[in-house]
């Protein structure tokens, strides 16, 4: 050790001296050592690689020429959308169906045993009411769409389908002066808004890389996906001949989607064009061969890890959540419910926006998570409306229209659902990302901004124009 | 010549692993990090080796963050480390720097670079850059099954001798060549087989300006990094990796320095 | 032949065809990033493909599939080959 010796002395000289010698050869020498390397690589591969002749079968050049071909490049892109929901849609009927009648059916059961070992009426009312009916909601609404949705998105994945995505995209985010990979981060942000952000890391360009975090909260990750698939399916779908419900639903799903891209393109472009200004950085995007999906892996990735993790956190949020709900909707202020009291607080917003009070409440409650603002919502109304046995898909429909639902609070709840404040666990991988408070708020400001604007728009001018 | 300490310092070792890289590694487990161009089925490869289930996807920059995992193999015990992937160690991304950093300054006992058969080429640009940090390198070329299918065939023999490392030949995702990596991992971790690696050859002028460098480099970084190698990355004016090593230095003294007044 | 009065770049091949680059006029992360994917002087590239909108423009080089932005492309200059 020449510990008397003090390294950065010493270490600053060195550099000194490296500078000199990197000038006195025109500062080629960076680029000499990478052309080096490769001549080594070029040698090595020549020595031992051997290419035999092969008839240019090339399915995947022809497969790219038509996924990004001028005409059809998009038209795909929308259609694979399209369809990867209706299918997701049309699949999740039955099973979500018959969860909710099994699990219903099983409330009951509870119920006769709480009666025959003489529980308290307020601890049925917690447990069996509040916390099993939250969690027996979220589970037959949320685990059919998402065991139908995942393993199809991940197949499209695994093929190599994303790339491409981003590839035919590019061009748009350029225009806002973003990056071509913020498409990718936006396909993981389906999955989940969190990882989506994670994913903002494959942006080079700092600048780039906050537009992508900032805007990856317009992409409806798997907590919204499920409420977004009930309205549209029981409500809006709901209203046309069953025949065609799936299809309206799935092209209601589409439009959401793409009105969500639309915002990220539109909010881009603004923050590229104020706080976050600059110009378009560059775009390295390697397109990898196509290869064959493993259809096994990908089911049993997307069931166990991604369904059920999600399913797993929906359910710890849940169960409290429920029981919180009950409690709220069950204790006494005067002669009205604690929730009464609050949603009433909130009547006025959530009017001028095109929902009601109940339902605002049920989004700020859903902060934690996503998932759970429908199950509190339903919740809540079931206590304070009067007690209807409610125990099928259908009567979910029953129930928002005795609530005073109509088309439009169908759509601002989906809209809202779609552009409002992330979820915390969002945010905290926002906060972690980007190291700054400032970005942080941003990310929930822009969004509520943006959820309340959009919707107070629609809300006022339907009502303007006596559509509702 | 060998300019590598034989038995890196292991209570340091272990403090920079945890303390720089986030890398909890037990007593007597031997660190392996998985490194390799994106997309070529590193994490692919970690989750056959470890039994865990690190996300992959058919796109260049699936994985982000590194991943790790445990194995035990004859019963010695393992950490295995996925890196994000890289085309170089020579750029300023961020996904670069932190391979780069633990290669280089995490010492992992070996190294596995996986390498695309379908374009070995730019891959091995990667692995020779490895090799340069590192002897301690094990070449998994991975995607043979995709190489087969365009009728590439590649000569391993050759290339191991080329390279002067070992080299296995897989197809991850059918668990082919899984064996032969786990054994060559065992063999190289332990010091029981011994690399030459391939001495890069360099244009003159490059040379030229590595020789004059190198005393000084030499006495710099003791036997701490390959000389060769940080002269060239001095000469390539790499700020980022100037930062990384002066604190490094920095870091190596102040844990030695009370050691040895310990020694006393 | 390759006369240095037009000079042509990368962005200027038509799809399907090659050429062989003769310089690299870009700088800082995006010149590094190019000539680590082995886009060097001397070796060829063949435009593959554009996008759907006509940029980004996908190269063939060292058997694998690139895609760079047209600005950028045309700042990688050519010659036939
Ligand atoms: N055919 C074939 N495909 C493979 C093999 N190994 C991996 N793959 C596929 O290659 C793709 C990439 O694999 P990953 O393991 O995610 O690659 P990675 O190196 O971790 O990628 P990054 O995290 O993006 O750097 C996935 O779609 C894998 O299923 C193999 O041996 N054969
Ligand atoms: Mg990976």
């Amino acid at each position: 050790m020449n510990g008397t010796v003090k390294p950065m002395t010493t270490l600053a000289e060195v550099c000194a001296e490296a500078d000199a010698l990197r000038l006195s050869s025109g500062n080629a020498l960076g680029d000499a050592i990478v052309s080096d390397i490769y001549a080594n690589a070029e040698e090595i591969a020549r020595k031992v690689v051997a290419h035999k002749p092969q008839d240019k079968s090339a399915w995947d050049a022809k497969l790219d020429d038509i996924l990004t071909s001028r005409l059809l490049g998009y038209p795909i892109m929308l259609a694979l959308l399209g369809m990867v929901f209706w299918i997701t849609i049309e699949g999740a009927n039955v099973p979500s169906g018959m969860l909710a009648d099994a699990f219903f059916a099983f409330q009951d059961r509870l119920t006769e045993w709480f009666q025959a070992a003489g529980a308290p009426a307020w601890l049925h009312g917690v447990l069996v009411l509040g916390l099993y009916r939250g969690l027996a909601w979220v589970v037959s609404v949320m685990l059919p769409p998402m065991a139908i949705f995942f393993p199809l998105f991940t197949l499209l994945e695994d093929l190599g389908y994303l790339p491409r995505v981003a590839f035919n995209m590019d061009s748009l985010f350029k225009k806002c002066k973003a990056c071509g990979k913020q498409a990718l981060t936006m396909c993981m942000g389906f999955g989940c808004n969190a990882a989506g952000i994670v994913s903002c890391r494959i942006i080079d360009s700092p600048r780039e890389r906050l537009i992508a975090i900032l805007t990856n909260n317009f992409v409806p990750c798997n907590g919204r996906f499920p409420t977004l698939i009930a309205i549209a399916t029981i409500f809006v779908g709901g209203v046309f001949a069953p025949e065609y419900g799936t299809a309206v639903a799935a092209m209601v799903l589409t439009g959401l989607v793409l009105l969500g891209i639309a915002a990220t393109f539109s909010v881009s472009w603004l923050l590229s064009h104020t706080i976050l200004k600059g110009e378009p950085s560059s775009l390295v995007l390697e397109l990898p061969p196509y290869r064959p999906p493993q259809v096994g892996a990908i089911i049993y990735r997307s069931l166990i890890d991604r369904t059920l993790f999600v399913l797993k956190r929906a359910v710890i949020m849940a169960a409290p959540a429920g029981a919180i709900t009950w409690i709220l909707a069950n204790t006494y202020i005067g002669d009205m419910s604690i929730i009464g009291h609050l949603a009433g607080w909130l009547q006025p917003f959530g009017y001028a926006i095109g929902i009601d009070g109940f339902i605002l409440l049920a989004f700020i409650l859903g902060l934690p998570a996503n998932e759970i603002v429908v199950p509190i919502l339903i919740m809540s109304y079931l206590a304070t409306g009067q007690m209807m046995e409610f125990d099928s898909l259908e009567e979910l429909r029953q129930i928002l229209l005795s609530h005073g639902w109509t088309w439009l609070t169908a759509v601002c709840t989906m809209l809202f659902c779609l552009l409002h404040w992330p979820c915390t666990t969002t945010l905290l991988t926002a906060y972690k990302e980007s190291g700054s408070v400032k970005w942080t708020f941003l990310s929930f400001l822009i969004p509520t901004l943006i959820a309340f604007a959009v919707c107070f728009a629609v809300a006022q001018t339907a009502r303007g124009l006596g559509l509702a | 010549m060998k300019w590598y300490q034989d038995t890196p310092c292991r209570e340091t070792h272990g403090r920079v692993l945890r303390e720089h890289f986030g890398v909890a590694a037990e007593a007597g487990q031997y660190i392996i990090a998985l490194a390799g161009n994106p997309n070529v089925g590193k994490s692919t490869v970690f989750n056959a080796l470890t039994g865990l289930r690190q996300h992959t996807g058919n796109w260049p920059g699936k994985t982000v963050d590194n991943a790790q995992g445990a194995f035990t193999y004859r019963k010695k015990p393992f950490l295995l480390v996925d890196l994000p992937g890289t085309y170089s160690l020579l750029a300023h991304t961020v996904e670069e720097e932190i391979a780069r950093d633990f290669i280089c300054f995490g010492e992992p006992d070996a190294t596995v670079v996986v390498l695309d058969a379908t374009c070995l080429e730019r891959n091995l640009n990667l692995a020779l850059q490895v090799m340069e940090i590192t002897p301690n390198v094990v070449v998994c070329v991975n995607l043979m099954d995709e190489a087969n299918k365009k009728k590439i065939a590649i000569d391993f023999p050759a290339l191991e001798k080329e390279l002067g490392v070992p080299v296995v030949a897989a197809a991850a995702r059918k668990g082919e060549g899984l064996d032969a990596l786990r054994e060559t991992l065992y063999q190289v971790s332990t010091g029981a087989r011994q690399s030459n690696p391939r001495r890069l050859t360099y244009s003159a002028a490059v040379e030229e300006a590595v020789q004059k460098l190198l005393p000084n480099v030499q006495r710099l970084v003791d036997h701490k990094l390959n000389p060769r190698w940080v002269a060239l990355r001095l000469l390539d004016g790499d700020k980022a990796f100037l930062e990384s090593i002066s604190r490094y230095l920095d870091l190596q003294l102040n844990w030695e320095a009370p050691q040895e007044v310990a020694a006393l | 032949m390759y006369v240095p009065e037009q000079r042509s770049s990368l962005a200027d091949l038509k799809v399907g065809t090659t050429g062989k680059i003769s310089s690299i006029e870009l700088d800082g992360l995006l010149r590094r990033r190019i000539l680590d994917l082995g886009i060097l002087p001397g070796t060829q590239v063949q435009c593959v493909r554009k996008s759907p909108a006509g940029d980004p423009i996908a190269f063939r080089v060292r058997d694998t599939t690139i895609a760079l932005r047209s600005d950028d492309a045309s700042l990688i200059k050519v010659y036939p080959g």
